[in-house]
């Protein structure tokens, strides 16, 4: 019964066996990544992010097809030029990261949306809004693997000043000039993990993976290396049991993976042991138990 | 001279929606898509200009349309679409134009089929339930925005082509009376080339083994084609193109090529082609080719009408399955 639940889709079909593979990877890179992003109160430059990228894989469609590098390069080419730019502006003028962004990704998507009209080509490109998670071939996989590796190895080189700036950036400063590299670096980082999330669930649904389970992480740890952690876990939980509602219940796959994200996030909110709602209510009763 | 213009023009507002407001001698028609504008070329010859409001080779199931699409729109004499709620755009964009020219629904008179849910995710498997339900569209063009009950891909069927024929030429005698005779006689000629072709299809299925006559598809595009030819049709995702796959879906199509040991899998020319891919190599079945659903190629394609497109989704469909 529960290897029927559980077991037996993954052992019978192998696209269910690569979507888990796909959203597994992507959900312990980009898990991490939510956390800091959250942390430095930039939850909806994902988002913004989100949509720089897309003129870019948009481009990259248009110009060769469903091809995976060229879309890929896209969306990387236009995410780090608008996350550069934005970084630069916002360090060197009065203007905040998140106003200079802002602006950055809406002339991105204008750039990109004149370009897809003028080629004046419309095929399918709702499929390239949404990825295709059932459908993940070699490369895609991959490209996925690749990018949560990178993600990873590159989080635990820039751990320190990133966590510092978090924390107390004004020290940071005065101790180290390794906070502007370490923040470039960071939002790299970000732009490969939207890119990855892009095949896998498509663009909204990439950064729903990004940023729900960190958002759940924050209402069960108060130290950042375990809410990075529980963060990763969310993530992949809510792959897992995503992947098996839409197999089960006939739901498109990337938002039941999302909806599970939102379902867990629900459940932080209120029974999180860090400032989670009940916690927050009724302090005296658990505090006995 | 301007008297003469003056009561020219007066004569044309006066007759709108009924006799031509001719530039060049031709009628201006628009057609929705372009499997429509083609059927509209054949009949109405050189006494009309034919313009499609999307593309060869573009999806109208996701078609936005741009201001010169409104400006085209304008300035027809006839827009001729196909109903069934295909074009759930078009209301909006007629108002916008001000056209005031009649909108003339292709499908009249076609036993539509039904669709058991909104946007069924594949649930179909070709034979689809036909009841006997005429389609009284009304002469309005009000009609479902999204795919309603019915599925609207009935010109994968010859013999509703054919009807589609008989509308745009009744349509295109009551905007231009003095082409009657040339309408007439285009209409004769297309409806005998279809009327082959209805032959030529009936002729090959026939000699395809019945075991074999199983095929999977991008989306559930080709219920007509089943129903009137005797294939079945499993589709990834439902009627819309834009329909989001679930992972029941793919799984109970992988069971079923499995199951019935189904030889090939077909890719559309307007949709992606990652899943249908998927499936493929999971199954080990052969990719069969490209069977053109919503839309003709352009000039230099395999499908530049819609007589061609048939004819190649025929030999495609052969020779994957007989094999």
């Amino acid at each position: 019964m529960i290897y029927d639940w559980l077991i037996a889709p993954f052992a019978e079909f192998e696209f269910m066996r690569r979507a888990l593979a796909g959203v597994l990877a992507l959900a312990l890179g980009a898990g991490p990544i939510g956390v800091f992003l959250m942390l430095r109160r930039m939850s909806l430059v994902g988002d913004a992010m989100a949509h720089a990228i897309l003129p870019g894989a948009a481009i990259g469609f248009l110009l060769s097809g469903l091809n995976l590098f060229a879309m890929a390069g896209g969306g990387l080419i236009a995410g780090f030029v608008v996350a550069l730019t934005a970084g630069l502006i916002a360090r060197s003028t009065e203007l905040k990261e998140d106003a200079s962004l802002a602006a950055f990704f809406l002339i991105s998507l204008a750039v990109g949306v004149t370009i897809i009209s003028m080629a004046g080509t419309n095929i399918d490109l709702l499929h390239v809004l949404f990825g295709t998670v059932l459908a993940l071939d070699n490369e895609t996989l991959l490209l996925i693997a690749v990018n949560s590796t990178v993600t990873l190895v590159g989080l635990a080189l820039i751990y320190r000043p990133l966590v510092l700036e978090c924390v107390d950036p004004g020290f940071l400063r005065s101790v180290s000039r390794a906070g502007g590299p370490a923040h470039i670096a960071f939002m790299a980082l970000v732009v490969l993990n939207l890119v990855s999330g892009f095949h896998a669930l498509g663009t909204l649904l990439a950064v729903g993976i990004m940023m729900l389970p960190a958002v759940a992480a924050r209402f069960w740890a108060r130290d950042i290396t375990a809410m990075v952690f529980i963060a990763a876990g969310i993530g992949t939980t809510s792959g897992f049991a995503g992947l098996l509602l839409s197999y089960h219940t006939g739901a498109p796959s990337g938002p039941a993976v999302i909806l599970v994200a939102g379902a867990i996030y629900a459940g932080s909110v209120l029974f999180g042991r860090v400032g989670g709602l009940v916690w927050n209510l009724f302090p005296g009763r658990h505090l006995e138990a | 001279m301007l008297a003469r213009f003056a009561i020219a023009a007066l004569a044309v507002f006066a007759s709108f929606g009924v006799a031509a407001a001719q530039d060049g001698g031709k009628v201006k028609v628009v057609a929705s898509f372009s499997i429509i504008a083609d059927v509209v070329r054949h009949v109405g010859g050189e006494r009309v200009a034919v313009t499609s409001l999307v593309a060869p080779n573009a999806d109208a199931h996701v078609f936005s349309p741009a201001p010169a699409d409104a400006r085209i729109v304008g300035e027809a004499d006839l827009i001729v679409v196909n109903g069934l709620g295909f074009e759930g755009w078009l209301d909006r964009l007629v108002k916008a134009s001000g056209s005031k020219a009649p909108v003339v629904i292709a499908t009249r008179g076609i036993k539509a089929i039904k669709t058991e849910e909104d946007h069924g995710h594949g649930h179909k498997h070709g034979h689809g339930h036909q009841h006997g339900h005429k389609h009284g569209h009304k002469k309005s063009s009000k009609h479902d925005h999204d795919h309603g009950p019915s599925d609207p891909h009935a010109w994968q069927s010859v013999r509703n082509v054919m009807v589609y024929a008989t509308n745009v030429r009744d349509a295109l005698i009551a905007a231009d009376p003095d082409g009657k005779d040339a309408y007439e006689a285009n209409a004769r000629a297309y409806l005998g080339d279809l009327e082959a072709l209805d032959r030529e299809v009936r002729d090959a299925i026939a000699k395809i083994p019945e075991d074999a006559r199983r095929v999977v598809t991008n989306h559930d595009a080709f219920a007509y084609f089943a129903a009137e030819y005797g294939l079945q049709f499993m589709a990834v995702h439902g009627l819309a193109s834009e329909a989001q796959a679930s992972a029941k879906d793919v799984a109970r199509i992988i069971a079923q090529v499995r199951k019935h040991k189904i030889r090939a899998v077909f890719l559309e020319n307007i949709s992606d082609e990652r899943q249908v891919r998927r499936i493929a190599k999971e199954t080990g079945a052969r990719i069969g080719g490209t069977l053109y659903s919503d839309a003709l190629t352009g000039r230099d394609g395999p499908a530049p009408t819609y007589i061609d497109m048939i004819r190649h989704n025929l030999r495609t469909l052969q020779s994957a399955l007989m094999s």
